[in-house]
C-alpha cells in the first residue's frame, strides 16, 4: 500500500448516479485539473447511454411528448431505476409504471399505456422462436367440435394482449404513418394483440370481447372457459371470428391435453 | 496458483481470427451482408446483445456466422469488479460461445456493475497488487468456464487513481503473463488514454507484450477539454478512425505483424459501404506489412549499394 486514498467501487457508482455528488476522493489527473470535470464523462456515459436505450425502445412515447421532455423524464427514470441486468435488451420494463406516476406527464394520461405497448412489442421482438401448429393438426382439432370446449392451446411466445382505457393502437399506428393522429380520440378504450410473424412484430386491434378471449388463451384457459368469459363481456361475441383471427395469424404453436400439459407439437 | 494457466496459452490448434480487417455487425446491416457477401475478414458482436431468447438477432447471427469468422466481444462481465463474477452471466456467455463457436472471445479491463446494478459503462480500476490479484482470478475464472483463452482489452480512461502503484502497461503485461490470456490492443484507447494522462503512446505500446496481441481495435474519438483547458479525448465510437490513430496503428503493425483488426463503430453508424472503406484501409496496412515482411526477408540476402 502506498497510503493513498482507496476509491471503493460503491462510492464511485453512487457518485455516477447522483449528479449532485462530488466525485470520490482518491482520483487524480496528470495536470492537476479538477477530477470532477473528468468524472462527468463517466457520469454522462452512463446516463446518456441508458437514456438512448430508452429512446430506442419507446420511440412513439418520445414523439408524443417531444424529445426534450422524454429525455428529461428518462434521466429521472435511469437515476431511480438503473438496470439490474447486464443484458440491456429489456431495460425499461418498469418504465411504463414509472411514467404512470410521473407527475409532469399527468397531462398525457395515455402515455404510460403507449409505453406498455412499445415494451410489449420489444418483448415480442426478442421472444423465443416457435413454429405454428401445422394446418393438418388444426384441421383435425376443428373436425371434432365436441372436444373444442376442453381444448387448451399454447400460443406463440411473442403473443400478448394489451387492454387499455386509451386508444393505444390508434396512437401507435398514427406514429407509423397509418392514419391521422389529429383524428385519434386518445380517450377511447382499445385492446391490441401483439405478435411476431417471422421477424415482423405486428399490432392487431381487437374488440373488447376478443381481447378477453385471446388473453385467456394466452394464460392457458380452456377454449370453452375463454368463450364464456368473452360472452359475459359481450353477449354478441363471435367465437368463429375470434378463432379465425387466431388461425389467420398462425399463433397456435401446440395443443395441450390433459392436466399435465402433455403437448402435441409439430 | 493453477496449472491450467499454461494450458490456456493460445496454441497453434486454437481458433484465431484471420489477420485481416473486420467490422462490428449491426442489425441494420444484416440484409446487406447476406445479399452482398462483402470481402471482410470477420465480424464482431457484443455478447450481451445476442443473449435474447429468439427473433431476428440469433437468426441472422447464425446465418452470417456460417459465412464469416466471428469475434464475440463482451461488455458486461465486469472483470474489474470488486465483487465476484456473476455465475448466471458466465453461463449465458458459455452458451453463446457454444452456439456460435467464435474464433475469439474478448472482454475489457474495466468494471460495469455494482451490487445488482449494471452501469453500462467501462469504468476504471486502480493498478494495485490487490486489483491485479482480483483481475487475474476473474480472467482465470472466465477462461476455465469457457474452456478457452480470452483476450483482454486495454481501456480508454479519463481519470487515474492515487492508489495505483504500477503503470497500465505493467499491469496488463502481468495479467497476460499470469493468466495466459491474450491482448486485445485498442489503438484508439491507447491514443485517448495517453492524451488524457500526458503519456507517450509510443512508449506505452512498446511496454506491452506485443507477441500476445490477438486482435486490434480501431475507432473514432470525440475531443473535449478538461477543467485546465487541456484536451480530453472521449472514446465515442461515433466517428471515423482519426489520422493520428491510423498512424499509431501502422506503427503497431510493424511491431506485431499482421493482426485481425476491427473497425469499431457503435454510434452514428454510417452506411455499410462507409465502414467497409475503413476496413479496406486497415486491410491495406495489413497487406503492406505482410509485403514488408517478405521484402525484409529478401533484403537480408542482398548487398545493398548505398551511394556515398
Amino acid at each position: 500500500m502506498n497510503g493513498a486514498m482507496h476509491v471503493g467501487q460503491g462510492d464511485f457508482a453512487a457518485a455516477l448516479l447522483d449528479a449532485g455528488r462530488e466525485c470520490p476522493r482518491g482520483l487524480r489527473t496528470w495536470n492537476g485539473s479538477d477530477p470532477n470535470a473528468r468524472f462527468a464523462v463517466y457520469r454522462n456515459n452512463v446516463l446518456v447511454s441508458l437514456v438512448d436505450a430508452l429512446a430506442d425502445t419507446f420511440p412513439v412515447c418520445c414523439e408524443l411528448v417531444g424529445e426534450t421532455f422524454f429525455r428529461a423524464m428518462a434521466r429521472v427514470f435511469v437515476t431511480d431505476h438503473p438496470p439490474r441486468a447486464r443484458v440491456l435488451a429489456f431495460y425499461g420494463r418498469e418504465f411504463p409504471a414509472f411514467v404512470s406516476t410521473f407527475a409532469p406527464a399527468a397531462s398525457v394520461p395515455y402515455l404510460a399505456d403507449v409505453a406498455r405497448l412499445e415494451m410489449t412489442r420489444l418483448e415480442a421482438c426478442h421472444a423465443a422462436d416457435a413454429l405454428p401448429l401445422p394446418l393438418s393438426e388444426i384441421a383435425a382439432v376443428l373436425a371434432t367440435p365436441a372436444q373444442l370446449p376442453g381444448l387448451r392451446v399454447r400460443l406463440h411466445p411473442s403473443v400478448a394482449v394489451l387492454r387499455s382505457k386509451y386508444a393505444v393502437h390508434s396512437l401507435w399506428a398514427a406514429h407509423q404513418g397509418e392514419g391521422d393522429l389529429s383524428a385519434v380520440d386518445p380517450m377511447l378504450a382499445e385492446a391490441v394483440l401483439v405478435l411476431r410473424a417471422g421477424f415482423d412484430v405486428r399490432c392487431v386491434l381487437l374488440d373488447p370481447a376478443s381481447a378477453v378471449f385471446i388473453d385467456d388463451l394466452v394464460h392457458g384457459a380452456e377454449l370453452g372457459a375463454a368463450h364464456h368469459a368473452a360472452s359475459l363481456l359481450d353477449p354478441a361475441f363471435d367465437l368463429a371470428a375470434a378463432l379465425g383471427l387466431v388461425l389467420q395469424h398462425e399463433i397456435i404453436t401446440a395443443r395441450l391435453t390433459g392436466d399435465h400439459d402433455h403437448e402435441h407439437t409439430c | 496458483m493453477s496449472s491450467h494457466r499454461s494450458e490456456m496459452r493460445r496454441t497453434a490448434g486454437a481458433p484465431t481470427l484471420p489477420a485481416r480487417a473486420g467490422l462490428g455487425l449491426k442489425p441494420a446491416h444484416f440484409e446487406a451482408v447476406l445479399s452482398t457477401c462483402p470481402d471482410i475478414g470477420f465480424f464482431e458482436v457484443h455478447a450481451e446483445n445476442y443473449m435474447v431468447p429468439g427473433g431476428s438477432l440469433p437468426h441472422f447471427l447464425e446465418r452470417i456466422r456460417e459465412q464469416y469468422a466471428l469475434s464475440v466481444h463482451g461488455v458486461g462481465m465486469s472483470i474489474g469488479a470488486e465483487a465476484a463474477l456473476d455465475r448466471t452471466h458466465l453461463d449465458a456467455l458459455a452458451a453463446l460461445v457454444a452456439r456460435y463457436e467464435p474464433q475469439s472471445f474478448s472482454e475489457h479491463l474495466a468494471w460495469s456493475t455494482h451490487g445488482d446494478v449494471f452501469l453500462n459503462d467501462l469504468l476504471p480500476v486502480p493498478y494495485t497488487a490487490a486489483t491485479l490479484a482480483r483481475v487475474c482470478a476473474h480472467v482465470d475464472q472466465v477462461q476455465s468456464h469457457l474452456g478457452r483463452s480470452m483476450l483482454l482489452e486495454n481501456p480508454a480512461t479519463y481519470l487515474e487513481f492515487e492508489a495505483s502503484t504500477m503503470s497500465e502497461p505493467e499491469f496488463i503485461s502481468e495479467v497476460v503473463r499470469r493468466t495466459g490470456c491474450g491482448l486485445l490492443l485498442d489503438v484508439n484507447n491507447i491514443h485517448v488514454s495517453c492524451v488524457n494522462h500526458g503519456r507517450d503512446p509510443h512508449a506505452y505500446v512498446r511496454a506491452l507484450p506485443l507477441d500476445q496481441v490477438g486482435e486490434i481495435h480501431l475507432a473514432g474519438f470525440a475531443t473535449q477539454t478538461d477543467a485546465a483547458g487541456d484536451p480530453l479525448l472521449i472514446d465515442s465510437h461515433g466517428a471515423p478512425v482519426a489520422e493520428v490513430v491510423w498512424a499509431l496503428y501502422a506503427e503497431v503493425i510493424t511491431l506485431t505483424g499482421a493482426v485481425a483488426t476491427l473497425i469499431e463503430r457503435d454510434n452514428d453508424v454510417p452506411a455499410f459501404d462507409v465502414l467497409l472503406a475503413e476496413a479496406h484501409r486497415a486491410d491495406r496496412t495489413l497487406c503492406g506489412q505482410a509485403g514488408q515482411n517478405m521484402a525484409d526477408s529478401v533484403r537480408v540476402r542482398r548487398v545493398v549499394q548505398v551511394p556515398a
